[in-house]
């Protein structure tokens, strides 16, 4: 080593311990690389590890039937085609909800963002802090409020088999002389019940901590200069705003959307509480209606005793999975697609 | 715009699920749902009634949950479901809160379960037990932590306990068996709990001093890794195995533990999808209940608790006129 590498040590270091220095620091650097080299690979080794154990013993009993049959206690007749159907389901509902008031909010915080104003600017920070807080809340909680605030409603109009409000149902007369309400696809009542919408609103709550701060990031990454000129040429804030800044973002809420969405149906904590049922044979015929979804179903199957179920639970995971990895697929498709440099 | 394509994919989603769920058998004269909540040791049983129920009666709807006894009877006490499954009997305040919401209930047993104690396949000293030395493992304030503690001539191998938490029916069983009411479970370094009992059969399995409960139908699939306990019968001194005939014959005590379905009686009485389900239920519970592990009645009880449906007789036998518990064998507490 010459002293004309540059150091910054103290000056009075000799010209060995420089040396030594630079070597220590080369170790270090090589260090680090090994280990992240080894974060790397560990990492893939367990999911790798992962997916070959839920693939070999999966795959025994997945075929086309068991995307389409019912529940069963014999593990070779068992599907989950009411499970998937409630899962699609219960997230599009999900979906209608929470991306408009999520993008709407994010909108709210980051463009409508108080600048003058002491107690306005401490009022907007506390949300925000709360917005961030929680995202952290574990999911079974959302789950007992959306059992509390949908389902029951406080008990506010009865109970779900008394509801104080039913549109879209009629008598129906059996062939046996019994009768009984048929519901039409429009149904509603309150209060809710323990149907589609009701869990589809619990998703909700527990995404959208989520689709807001991710739509904000979104909002945030959108330069100024942008919003300046469209300010500068007249434009109102809702012309800028619906103009400019929401199309700019669009990629980032989308890629963030979806994310959080396969998040939302991948739960099964907040769907234990709102839904249970684990045997159902039919898919839902209205927003009311029982319905159960994958997580649940897995869940089922992984606690039996019997190790044939523990082979379906694996077939179960690999149709989730397909459905996840095809949700991050479709974020990533988005992203690139509408992705337009800014400058 | 990608959020309106967004929206009509998934509002065409939504629509096709509606289509297929549109398409519904028309045969079976029963309509309506029965709507079933509960206890997760006795779903498998519903379970398997449901599906052949559904064979036969395609257009009944009989969606089956899994909230837990406590939580089954939650909403079978605002009426909120039809059939409650329970792996106890019913509770003096759940039995107040359905008188006071007006609901009035058959209690019918379905099946045995045989809860039993397991030990690893390589311990081949403890080959039977007696109640008082599962006291000594299991109940405070107990101290003990080998073997041979249990019974003098045990080897000084440490015991490992793996168990059901303390929420699970089978869990409450046990410690009214072996604590009494007032007794408590030992906690600690020693005791593992699981809700997952699949997680106390691996713990089980591997650990050469380790002893664990739970329901017979883990033990029966899993009888290459572990090995049943016999339990010293306190009556009449003779240490029996859990197997089917024993805990039919009841002479497996006293943890051949009763399964229960309850039932609405205003359901009963309206809906004809209940009745013939409830008939179903009891006609086939003993082969479907085999069938997933549990144990069938002895024929006289299952005897009493069809005329018990068809004189409609509600209310809980494990409670007496004052609401003060009543406890004992199914086929002297049954009538």
């Amino acid at each position: 080593m010459s002293a004309e590498v540059t150091t910054f040590g103290p000056d009075r270091l000799s010209r060995h311990g420089r040396a030594a220095s630079i070597a220590l620091r080369m170790l270090k650097d090589r260090g680090f690389v090994v280990i992240c080299i080894l974060a790397a690979t560990s990492s893939i080794l367990v999911l790798s590890w992962l997916l070959w154990s839920i693939l070999s013993s999966g795959l025994t009993y997945l075929d086309w039937a068991f995307l389409d049959d019912v529940p069963s206690r014999k593990p070779e007749k068992a599907g989950m085609g009411p499970a998937i159907i409630g899962s699609v389901l219960v997230c599009a509902v999900c979906a209608f909800f929470a991306l408009p008031i999520g993008v709407g909010s994010a909108v709210f915080l980051e463009e409508y963002k108080p600048t003058k104003g002491k107690w306005v600017k401490r009022l907007h920070a506390f949300v925000q802090l709360n917005i961030s807080n929680l995202a952290g809340v574990p999911s079974i909680v959302y789950g007992i409020i959306g059992l509390t605030v949908f389902v029951e409603m406080f008990g506010l109009f009865g109970s779900a088999n008394d509801p104080a409000l039913a549109i879209g149902s009629h008598p129906f007369e059996a062939s046996d002389g019994s009768s009984y309400l048929e519901q039409a696809w429009y149904y509603f009542q309150l209060p809710i019940g323990r149907g589609v919408l009701a869990g589809a609103l619990t998703l909700m709550l527990v995404i959208l901590p989520v689709v807001i701060i991710s739509a904000q990031e979104a909002l945030r990454a959108v330069p100024d200069s942008l919003r300046h000129a469209a300010l500068g040429v007249g434009a109102t804030r809702w012309q800028m705003v619906s103009k400019v800044s929401l199309p700019a973002a669009v990629p980032g809420i989308m890629t963030g959307s979806i994310l959080a969405m396969s998040r939302a149906i991948g739960e099964a904590a907040p769907m234990l509480v709102i839904a249970g049922i684990v045997f159902i044979t039919y898919t839902p015929l209205h927003l009311m209606d029982d319905f159960t979804v994958m997580p649940l179903q897995i869940y089922e199957w992984a606690k039996k005793p019997q190790e044939a179920f523990h082979a379906v639970a694996a077939s179960g995971i690999i149709v989730l999975l397909a459905v996840l990895l095809g949700f991050n697929a479709l974020a990533v498709f988005i992203r690139n697609k509408f992705h337009k440099p800014l400058s | 715009m990608s959020f309106q394509k967004i929206g009509w994919v998934l509002l065409a989603s939504a629509l096709i699920a509606t289509g297929i769920a549109c398409e519904r058998d028309t045969t079976g004269s029963d309509t309506g749902t029965v709507q079933i909540d509960g206890s997760s040791t006795v779903y498998p049983i519903t379970e398997a009634v449901a599906e052949e129920f559904l064979a036969v009666q395609p257009r009944v709807r009989v969606p089956v949950g899994v909230s837990g006894t406590g939580g089954g009877f939650k909403r079978f006490t605002k009426s909120d479901t039809d059939i409650s499954n329970a792996s106890r009997p019913i509770k003096t305040k759940e039995a107040a809160a359905a008188k006071k919401n007006g609901v009035e209930f058959l209690e019918l047993p379905v099946a045995y379960d045989g809860l039993s104690i397991v030990v690893h396949p390589k311990n081949d000293w403890a080959n039977d037990l007696t109640i008082d030395e599962l006291r000594s493992i299991f109940t405070e304030p107990s101290q003990v932590a080998l073997w041979s503690e249990v019974r003098a001539g045990w080897p000084a191998t440490k015991i490992k306990v793996y168990m059901p938490g303390a929420d699970s029916g089978t869990f409450d069983y046990f410690k009214e068996v072996v604590a009494g009411k007032e007794g408590t479970i030992r906690s600690g370094k020693m005791f593992q709990t699981s809700e997952d009992d699949n997680v106390l059969v691996i713990g089980v399995a591997g650990d050469k001093g380790s002893i664990g409960f739970f329901g017979c139908a883990y033990f029966f699939e899993n009888k290459d890794k572990l090995r049943a306990v016999s339990v010293v019968n306190p009556v009449n001194g003779e240490s029996v195995l859990p197997t089917s005939d024993t805990i039919e014959s009841g002479s497996y005590a006293p943890f051949s533990r009763p399964l229960f379905i309850y039932v609405n009686k205003k359901s009963l009485d309206t809906k004809p999808a209940v009745a013939d389900f409830v008939d179903f239920y009891l006609e086939h519970s003993g082969d479907l209940a085999t069938e997933v592990g549990y144990v069938r009645l002895p024929k006289e009880v299952m005897d009493r608790v069809k005329k018990n449906v068809a004189e409609r007789k509600t209310g809980s036998h494990y409670l007496d006129a004052e609401g003060n518990k009543r406890s004992g064998p199914l086929s002297e507490v049954y009538n």
